[in-house]
């Protein structure tokens, strides 16, 4: 049976998304690695001062492209291919998605250019009074917007398949795709708010001040489920396509995903506060209650983490795996598209323990703004998120473009050099972190810094070099493959595993779109509401901005 | 009507009883630390205002610094600035063994971070709010304090001390 056919433009326009998205990882990458370096006491700022003005500036451009660019770009092209070929249908109105798309890039754009004059030189949280200039702002709203836009886009595709197909089961791809989307607009009203009622008008003189405490709730409002949104495309990879790559294997329950992606959709905005347990202007039972909250956003995860390798499990099977383990080597660990999603999960695991850590409550005193921070998120969003997008990208751009794969051996030693070197990496700003070293601090230069944590920071170096090589193997297999005379004799086959049930047995309540969402926001109002109101209403603008970098 | 059955397998049924179980003594655990021990983080203080904070006479960041509210528990009236040179005032406060120090601590400019090194006591300092937490100190030594939000350039350097005498 042949695949459905996504159009040529189509396939042009999802691999514009990652053209953009593999830039910004390209550029943000370089100054990962320097930031890893510094701490164990090899300075190259001093060499890029003509270009980069220093330390922060560098850490501005990692954070904002790897963080911000890299993730958006990469989701909206995946989530416009998985609504496509999930629902077999055309896009409803492509204009409206390259709209979307060149509201987006223009963002990018405008956002970059203060970035490199080192007049926006905040670290991808921008939290106030450090004031960037306007253009800054602009470029973040242009990039949310246009992703809003591309996400009606998608909507509408699936109103118009929803009439066409009244009785069908959304095809799991697409269904998690639309969520993700949804999600996507829910939560970042908060950033919008922020953006749009303080930090532009701020920013232009049109107000004299801000308020830093109401600011960062708005922050948190999006900040929070921003990782959920640079998750679920990774999970939908893995529920319903890594299975079949790994060794024909079938989705263990497609209804139990379901419902996962749902308690995303309603648990995944209304905890913010976790990440303002140590802010002076939220009452603790508010904190609390996001605490609680948060516990229970784990469970969707831990349910993923069963259906996953459960599927797995199946495929290991298949290629006659036995024993309670050894089904794992038999997966199919030479296509780099397995092994990076494999040892992206793998690492995932265990940022989500430590995830839990930061999340509760009091425990978060010892590792509030610690190295152990960013040692977490360069195992969530870093590898279970960024190397999973880079293994789905080695099956996708030759689907996209028809050239053959460059060098897959070369492929399967990125994602290992990736692995290997952000468990050194992680592992050691984690300890660092424990023993009570800040995040976001030249820790070479910090005067505080005792002899005993030098061994550590040697480590973070390390493990920035290793990550160094195997960022330029990807990008080298990348551009090989964009340029590569070799075509693909077929049409890459596009992994979707099946699932073991059929979908439409599933409870139709799983299908249904309305409560789900007045369900969120009507949490949403319940536990941030009160508090919102109680900022607003005592807002104070007395913050003037400073430009101290 | 058999198409509206939820399908579960048993191995999952019963993964999902463990996760909630576990979920269930994780947030136990953190309650029982929270109200059974005491281990709580900051609560609204007092808001302030950043532009006067630091030069208003009635202020007491104006004059920051530690008072001895009676024998052996202390108020410590701490201002984080970046400008001009990213610095707590004081730098350095001294207390005996044994005593119990409340830290007030606001910023007249930008975002701060306080965390001192080996107790439990890390918070943000946010310019208009007042963040406190007290601390208990039962073993002499030195515990620096040092700024764990970025708030510039200079943010790497900024730091200071307790020091609690035998």
């Amino acid at each position: 049976m042949k695949q459905y056919q996504v159009s040529a433009s189509e396939k042009k326009f999802i691999s514009w998304h990652l053209l953009v998205a593999i830039l910004a990882l390209a550029v943000g990458s370089l100054f990962g690695p320097l930031q890893a370096f510094e701490h164990a006491g090899w300075d190259f700022y001093t060499y890029l001062k003509p270009l980069i003005k220093s330390y922060y500036q560098g850490l501005t451009v990692h954070g904002v492209l790897n963080a911000l660019v890299w993730t958006t770009f990469f989701i909206m092209g995946f989530l416009t291919f998985n609504v496509i070929f999930g629902l077999k249908r055309p896009l409803k109105n492509m204009m409206l998605n390259k709209v979307g798309f060149w509201l987006m890039a223009v963002g990018v754009v405008a956002a970059a250019i203060p970035i490199l004059a080192n007049q926006a030189t905040v670290l991808f949280t921008f939290y106030p009074p450090l004031k960037a200039n306007w253009a800054f702002y602009v470029g973040l709203t242009l990039v949310v917007v246009g992703s809003w836009v591309e996400g009606w886009g998608l909507f509408m595709t699936y109103a118009a398949w929803r009439k066409e197909n009244a009785n069908e089961r959304t095809p799991f791809i697409a269904f998690g795709s639309l969520i993700t989307a949804l999600l996507w607009q829910i939560c970042t009203l908060g950033v919008a708010v922020e953006i749009l009622t303080m930090l532009l008008p701020w920013s232009l003189g049109l107000i004299e001040g801000v308020d830093p405490q109401l600011a960062r709730t708005y922050f948190w409002f999006t900040g929070h489920p921003l990782v959920y949104f640079w998750l679920l495309p990774a999970y939908i990879s893995w529920y319903a396509m890594l299975p079949k790559q790994a060794g024909n294997g079938k989705m263990f329950s497609d209804t139990l995903a379901r419902l996962a992606f749902w308690i995303f959709l309603v648990l995944s905005t209304p905890l913010g506060f976790h990440h303002q347990y140590v802010d002076p202007g939220v009452p603790p039972v508010w904190k609390f209650i996001h605490s609680m909250l948060t516990f229970g956003v784990f469970f969707p995860s831990m349910m993923t983490a069963f259906t996953v390798v459960a599927s797995l499990e199946h495929a290991g099977r298949k290629q006659g795996g036995q024993g309670a383990l050894a089904w794992i080597g038999k997966l199919n660990w030479s296509d780099p598209s397995v092994a990076s999603q494999l040892l992206a999960g793998i690492l995932f695991f265990f940022g989500g323990i430590g995830g839990l850590a930061n999340a509760s409550y009091n425990v978060n005193l010892v590792l509030h703004n610690t190295a152990f921070i960013p040692g977490h998120f360069h195992l969530t969003v870093a590898t279970g998120v960024t190397l999973s997008f880079m293994g789905i990208s080695y099956w996708l751009l030759p689907y996209l473009t028809g050239k053959k794969l460059w060098q897959p051996k070369l492929a399967v030693a990125q994602a290992w050099t990736w692995f290997i070197g952000m468990i050194v990496f992680s592992n050691s700003m984690h300890v660092l972190g424990l023993l009570g070293a800040p995040r976001r601090v030249p820790l070479n230069l910090a005067p505080y810094v005792p002899a005993e944590w030098n061994s550590r920071l040697f480590q973070v170096g390390l493990g920035g070099a290793i990550l160094f090589i195997s960022g330029a193997l990807y990008l080298a297999v990348m551009l090989m493959t964009a340029l590569n005379k070799e075509t693909v004799k077929e049409e890459v086959e596009v992994p979707v595993a099946e699932s073991m049930q059929d979908p439409a047995l599933s409870p139709i309540w799983l299908d249904r779109w309305a409560p789900w969402i007045y369900g969120s926001l009507a949490l949403i109002v319940i536990v941030y509401g009160p508090m919102l109101f109680e900022l607003i209403k005592n807002i104070a603008l007395t913050s003037p901005g400073f430009r101290v970098w | 009507m058999s198409t509206n059955q939820m399908h579960i397998d048993p191995y999952e049924r019963n993964w999902m009883i463990f996760s909630f179980v576990l979920l269930v003594l994780f947030a136990t655990a953190v309650s029982v630390a929270a109200f059974g021990m005491g281990i709580q983080v900051p609560a609204p203080e007092q808001r302030v205002d950043p532009k006067t904070v630091a030069t208003d006479p009635n202020s007491p960041w104006s004059n920051p610094g530690l008072r001895e509210v009676s024998a052996g528990k202390y108020d410590a009236y701490i201002l984080a600035h970046a400008v001009p040179n990213w610095e707590y005032l004081p730098k350095e406060i001294t207390v005996p063994v044994g005593s119990s120090v409340s830290f007030y601590v606001t910023s007249s400019d930008v975002q701060h971070g306080f965390k001192i090194q080996d107790t439990n006591a890390n918070f943000m300092v946010l310019p208009g709010q007042v963040s406190k937490l007290t601390v208990k100190f039962d073993k002499p030594g030195t515990y620096n304090f040092i700024c764990t939000e970025y708030c510039g350039s200079g943010h790497g350097v900024m730091y200071g001390a307790v020091i609690v005498t035998p």
